[in-house]
């Protein structure tokens, strides 16, 4: 089980800020993959994936990174702070 | 050093009195203050999400890599989050240091990476509806200077 977070229109448009996810995906390309498989919106939320920023364990990283080992998956689009 | 971040609100005058009272004989106190600005349309409000957990430890990894690079007596980074209204201060940076340089140099680094690394998403709330503000290409490229 991995837990999976939503961020800003990511959230809004899945409609849900959390979940948790039985999975077999060994990448996080492979866990979008089965989430826009599920519904359309996920097909909405992942629609384009240069609009999106990933992180594992709260740690940035990218799509091709494995998922091994992982309790946190956080998907959002890139950070406005300041 | 310092990092807070929190919904409520901050009073910059006292928190950098307070910061540089405490910095010893550094010389030098640089701040600077983002407050919610007014947007075409009429901004009546702002709303900023983050990702606790990941906030706390992004902004402490940016501030050791300043100090990393500078040599600094203290920093503090306050960010808020939550509903803000326009002119309320969104967040604050303060460096000290022996000299000024490293001092401007380490809070602008602050502010380019707390723009783009620290999870924060701001959305503006106006008289026509609520619009999530995007990321700027030249705040990425900011980036690449450091």
């Amino acid at each position: 089980m991995i837990e999976v977070l939503y961020f800003a229109w990511v959230r809004e448009r899945i409609g849900i800020p959390r979940e948790r996810i039985e999975t077999g995906a060994a990448t996080v390309a492979e866990l979008v993959d089965e989430l826009r498989a599920r519904e359309d919106r996920y097909v909405a939320a992942f629609e384009d994936l240069r609009a999106l920023r990933v992180a594992i364990d709260q740690e940035l990283t990218d799509f091709s990174a494995p998922l091994k080992g992982a309790r946190e998956v956080a998907f959002f689009p890139p950070m406005t702070g300041g | 050093m310092t990092v807070r971040v929190d919904p409520a609100r901050f009073d910059p005058g006292a928190e950098l009195n307070a910061f540089s009272k405490g910095v010893g004989n550094a010389g030098a106190v640089v701040s600077f203050t983002g407050v919610v600005r007014d947007v075409a349309g009429g901004l009546s409000a702002m709303e900023i999400e983050h990702y606790p957990g990941m906030t706390e430890k992004a902004i402490a990894a940016i501030v050791d890599e300043a100090k990393s690079r500078w040599t600094l007596a203290d920093a503090l980074v306050i960010h808020r989050y939550g509903r803000l209204e326009a002119g309320e201060m969104i967040m604050m940076v303060a460096t000290a240091s022996r000299h000024r340089v490293d001092a401007f140099q380490a809070a602008e680094y602050l502010m380019d990476y707390l723009k783009s690394r620290a999870p924060f998403w701001k959305k503006e709330l106006t008289r026509a509806g609520s619009e999530w503000v995007e990321a700027r290409d030249e705040d990425e490229k900011a980036l690449d200077r450091w």
